[in-house]
């Protein structure tokens, strides 16, 4: 490949709303799960597990895992952007990156309904 | 009355003879005439004429004379030198490849300069007169035309530091807005698409420093902001 700048891959608006939505979301979260925890009668293992019973905060919880992948995801990949020139590692880091942000979203699924 | 002078420890590189660069202390007396940083610096210069900076209008105008001074970006010529802390710390502006002393080259900045094309685009036949705004529409011009292109902004930027080549920094970006506010341009879409990029726009996280530092008191954040709303409201 010739040695030349290239930019141009249109692409940035929907990560960059995307970032700002989910991080929107994480701090409505952060409240209700707040207000669910202090309600909670006692700390053990049967209410903690009845909580997320209802499936309504297993929902949320879930898609706040969701939230924090994809904002994690655009965050990293700017930081490999801005730090990391070779494109080759950088492709690799991405890749690795991708691959264990899913892998941490089946994880959380399997906790979260093994609860 | 008293002598003024003023302390000074300012960055010196000459490729030619150094072989890296070295911080210079030298005091230098004032007349009672010298209000200004530049003033200041064409007395050390008379001193010391090995002493390189670019300097123009020495009123803010021109934009030749910026450089790093105490830490922060600004104009030499715009800032006073009573009530800066001594010895007033001089060095090139940061980001840029180093010409000498505190000459920095350019090059970079003005190629994402020309790489938004900062010129009105309009394929209609010229008028007889000139092309007309209404004032509502050449309000929304103010605070955009009035950059000077010194690079205080997009040399204070990390995100440009990081990426000179891919990312336009804060000028190079109000000026790209100052063409998409313009009701007389035709080219809003190619603008659009020419910046929907994650290099050439998504690397300002919003920071400001460009705000912080722009002796014209500009605002490019503001500016970058705007051309993301232009762009939800077309992809929305």
């Amino acid at each position: 490949m010739v040695k030349r700048i290239v930019v141009g891959a249109h692409y940035g608006l929907r990560d960059w709303i995307g970032q700002r939505a989910t991080a929107v979301y994480m701090a409505l979260y952060t409240v209700i799960f707040a207000l669910y925890a202090l309600a909670l009668p006692e700390m053990s293992y049967e209410a903690w597990s009845a909580m997320f019973s209802g499936g309504f905060l297993r929902f949320l919880t879930f898609l706040f895992f969701l939230a924090l992948f994809y904002h994690a995801w655009i965050g990293v990949r700017d930081i490999f952007m801005d730090y990391i020139k070779p494109t080759g590692i950088r492709l690799g880091l991405h890749v690795i990156v991708l691959f264990l942000l899913i892998g941490y979203a089946g994880w959380a699924a399997q906790i979260l309904w093994r609860l | 009355m008293t002598k003024r002078s003023v302390q000074f420890k300012i960055y010196r590189y000459d490729p030619d003879k150094d072989e890296k660069p070295y911080m210079q202390d030298i005091t230098v007396d004032l007349e009672p005439s010298d209000k200004k940083l530049l003033d200041a610096l064409v007395r050390l210069k008379g001193k010391d004429d090995t002493l390189s900076f670019r300097r123009s209008c020495r009123e803010g105008v021109c934009g030749s004379d910026a450089m790093n001074i105490n830490g922060k970006n600004g104009l030499a010529c715009l800032t006073a030198i009573d009530g800066l802390p001594q010895p007033v710390v001089l060095r090139p502006l940061p980001g840029l490849p180093v010409i000498r002393d505190l000459i920095v080259d350019m090059t970079q900045f003005f190629k994402q300069y020309h790489s938004i094309k900062p010129y009105l685009v309009n394929d209609d036949p010229a008028p007889e007169r000139e092309r007309l705004q209404s004032p509502e529409d050449r309000e929304e011009l103010n605070g955009l035309y009035e950059c000077i292109l010194c690079a205080c902004c997009s040399t204070s930027c990390p995100s440009f530091w990081w990426n000179p080549d891919k990312f336009v920094g804060p000028a190079g970006l109000l000026a790209a807005y100052r063409f998409l506010a313009d009701t007389r341009d035709q080219a809003t879409t190619e603008r659009l698409d020419n910046l929907e990029d994650p290099y050439r726009l998504f690397r300002c996280h919003s920071i400001m420093n460009c705000v912080d530092v722009c002796p014209k008191g500009l605002n490019p954040t503001r500016a970058i902001g705007k051309i993301k709303d232009m762009m939800v409201a077309r992809a929305v």
